[in-house]
């Protein structure tokens, strides 16, 4: 094969990965945080809510759960700004991820909150607990833990998925990789080292969640 | 005045009627023991009173108040009535003492402090003052079981409806729960439980109540109850035909 | 400038959605195919070939399909000839798809019970005919619901090949955009033709599981 590999322009453009990874860190930081608090939300609506609110959510993740990410992206970013909602290409990514992982976190969530043996729910109620009170303090917190391995996993999906806000000039890592390749023209070799970088991500936000589901839940316990 | 006042009670899931008229009161300080068959309603009937299941005629009154369906009222009526679960219902995620605690400070608003003092005084009254920091899953069904009394004594109820609290218990676990409820009974708190223990109910107990398809078949003091059945269903309950 | 009406819009869009269609019925097939030999390398006994397939299937699945979509288009285009972007499309969804599909069954072929596993030993089956016979019978029965909630994402990763100029529904999107000025519109029907395509499959598969939950509850 005539072609050799080059990697002599990684120090040079080290830089510029470096700012990408910082903006898909803070995406994924940005999006799991307050997505996983929307799905939160809608779980407690979609499970135990007013009735009329019910069918709002199920339209929601229903919604989003069946358009790739890619379309809300440009829906939000390109769409929106026609009805007056002006937005920063940062902005609308990080809306979008927001949106996105609410919809698939309010699903897993969901689940977590109806495997809730029905005992839990009436030792509540016969303590005086309004129904709220029972989600706040008894169920929430059990359903999180066993739902946590599935939310972990779809929040590494989203941050994979994150890579196509470089579409909206959003200026993540794949930006980045994007924006080296069309001057140093290695695509190939630009690209290896994007991917690369996104599979050490992967494996270091699979760690933090797994750490932090452990300082959540110091020890596993399912309930009975 | 009666404590509980239970008046003309029906209770129907689908076209099934479990409850089919039933008129009973209990005073303060009685211990009523509801025995009977599977499916005879003993269950429901406990769970109407706690406001689990709403009822579909008649009425209940708990300290002279009516129970109604909706938030507000089922409170009121909770926290003068508490209840024990066969199943136990401890909260997992939380040690023995915060599943103690909890109600107290969510929905008393006990400050804390008060609230953990009033745990380790409850907890003690079980016998469990030592596992105050263990979790749900590192205490025997016994013991389980003794923190969830602990927890409904906690909120200082006037009674207690214990349903069915020793069937998910291994049998050499059953009397150290049934001690507990013995003290409780001599302390002077008002209890209505289901049990399958007849012997705790033929000494412990004040009135037994035998429901039979719905109703309240027989009732009356344990010694005229499991001496002298007066219907060919209690005798036979009682294996005595 | 050319007007375009509302009908015009959607069926220009809805004539590219036959490409997405197209792609992700090509994807699934062949991601399904690959998708077999992997799961068969990954549960092999024979330890080297079973981490290959472990290593196969991480690295599509802990990297952005967006990146292997420019791997493939661009890495193609090293060995020399020039990449239509159908190509370069197909071959990245396929392999992305198997390394999912892959570890899919993987998960429902050792859902088995090994006492079936056991009981076939026992009768001297190989371990050719216990899969063949005994095993596979009743990992596809379970592995139909996650499978086709799977073909959901495939769906939807298809829009992606928009990025190296594939036209399908979204490229078209952008399009039609572009000549409008009316992305609130043209992207708004973008997401309710990839919704009409989606909801049927996510609705199956949910029903597929209900109605397995309760045969299995029924056994």
């Amino acid at each position: 094969m005539g072609y050799r590999l080059d990697f002599g322009w990684i120090p040079q453009y080290w830089p510029v990965l470096v700012s990408g990874i910082g903006v898909t860190i803070y995406l994924i930081a940005a999006g799991a945080a307050a997505g996983c608090l929307l799905g939160m939300v809608c779980a407690w609506t979609r499970a135990l809510g007013p009735a009329w609110a019910r069918p709002v959510v199920v339209a929601y993740v229903e919604m989003i759960r069946n358009t790739p990410f890619m379309v809300q992206l440009f829906f939000i970013f390109f769409g929106l700004p026609s009805l007056g909602l002006q937005m920063t290409e940062l902005q609308a990514a990080t809306l979008a991820m927001i949106v996105n992982l609410g919809a698939y976190s309010c699903e897993i969530i969901r689940a977590g909150i109806e495997a809730t043996p029905r005992g839990q729910f009436e030792a509540g109620a016969s303590l005086a607990m309004s129904r709220f009170q029972t989600f706040r303090y008894v169920v929430l917190v059990p359903a999180l833990q066993r739902i946590w391995p599935a939310l972990s996993s779809q929040i590494v999906i989203v941050m994979l998925g994150s890579a196509v806000v470089s579409q909206i000039a959003a200026e993540d890592l794949s930006y980045a990789a994007n924006f080296i390749q069309s001057r140093n023209f290695r695509a190939f070799e630009t690209y290896i080292v994007s991917t690369l970088i996104y599979l050490l991500l992967a494996i270091l936000l699979r760690q933090v969640l797994a750490w932090v589901g452990r300082a959540l839940f110091p020890k596993r316990r399912s309930a009975r | 005045m009666s404590l509980i006042r239970i008046t003309e009670v029906r209770k129907r899931f689908g076209d099934n009627e479990v409850l089919k008229g039933i008129t009973l009161d209990v005073e303060p300080g009685e211990v009523v023991a509801i025995i009977g068959k599977s499916g005879s309603g003993k269950s429901t009937l406990l769970r109407c009173i706690n406001g689990l299941e709403a009822i579909d005629e008649g009425s209940i009154m708990v300290a002279g108040a009516q129970l109604l369906p909706g938030e507000a009222a089922l409170k009121a009526l909770r926290l003068k009535i508490g209840m024990i679960f066969q199943a136990f219902n401890l909260f997992p995620h939380l040690t023995a003492g915060r599943n103690v605690m909890l109600a107290q400070m969510v929905v008393k608003k006990t400050p804390e402090p008060e609230a953990e003092a009033m745990a380790r005084r409850m907890l003690d009254r079980v016998g469990l003052a030592h596992k105050f920091d263990a979790h749900p899953d590192e205490l025997s069904g016994g013991q389980q079981q003794r923190v969830a009394i602990a927890r409904a004594l906690a909120m200082e109820p006037m009674g207690l409806l214990c349903d069915e609290i020793t069937s998910a218990l291994d049998p050499e676990l059953v009397n150290e729960v049934l001690a507990v409820v013995r003290e409780l009974a001599a302390d002077g708190m008002t209890l209505m439980m289901v049990t399958h223990e007849m012997r705790f109910a033929r000494d412990v107990c004040s009135r037994v109540v035998f429901m039979h398809e719905g109703r309240v078949h027989e009732i009356g003091l344990p010694d005229m109850v499991f001496a002298k059945p007066s219907t060919p269903e209690l005798k036979q309950f009682l294996g005595m035909l | 400038m050319i007007e375009f009406t509302f009908w015009d819009i959607l069926r220009n869009l809805l004539l590219a959605a036959r490409w997405t269609v197209l792609l992700s019925l090509v994807s699934f097939a062949g991601g399904g195919i690959v998708g077999l030999i992997v799961m068969f390398m990954r549960i092999s006994p024979n330890k080297a070939v079973a981490i290959i397939a472990k290593g196969y299937i991480e690295l599509f699945q802990g990297t952005p399909l967006l990146m292997q979509l420019f791997l493939a288009f661009f890495g193609i285009a090293l060995l020399g000839f020039t990449v239509p972007a159908w190509l370069a499309a197909g071959l990245a969804l396929i392999l992305w798809t198997a390394a999912f599909l892959a570890e899919i069954w993987r998960g429902c072929v050792e859902a088995i019970a090994k006492g079936q596993w056991e009981a076939s030993a026992s009768l001297g089956m190989g371990r050719l005919q216990q899969m063949r016979y005994v095993i596979l019978p009743q990992a596809m029965r379970i592995a139909v619901p996650p499978t086709v909630g799977f073909s959901v994402q495939v769906v939807k990763g298809t829009a992606l090949t928009s990025i190296i100029g594939f036209v399908e529904l979204t490229k078209a999107g952008t399009a039609v955009t572009n000549a409008t000025f009316q992305p609130f519109l043209v992207y708004g029907l973008v997401a309710l033709i990839y919704f009409a395509l989606c909801w049927p499959l996510s609705k199956s598969s949910q029903i597929l599981e209900r109605k397995l939950n309760v045969a299995h509850k029924n056994h």
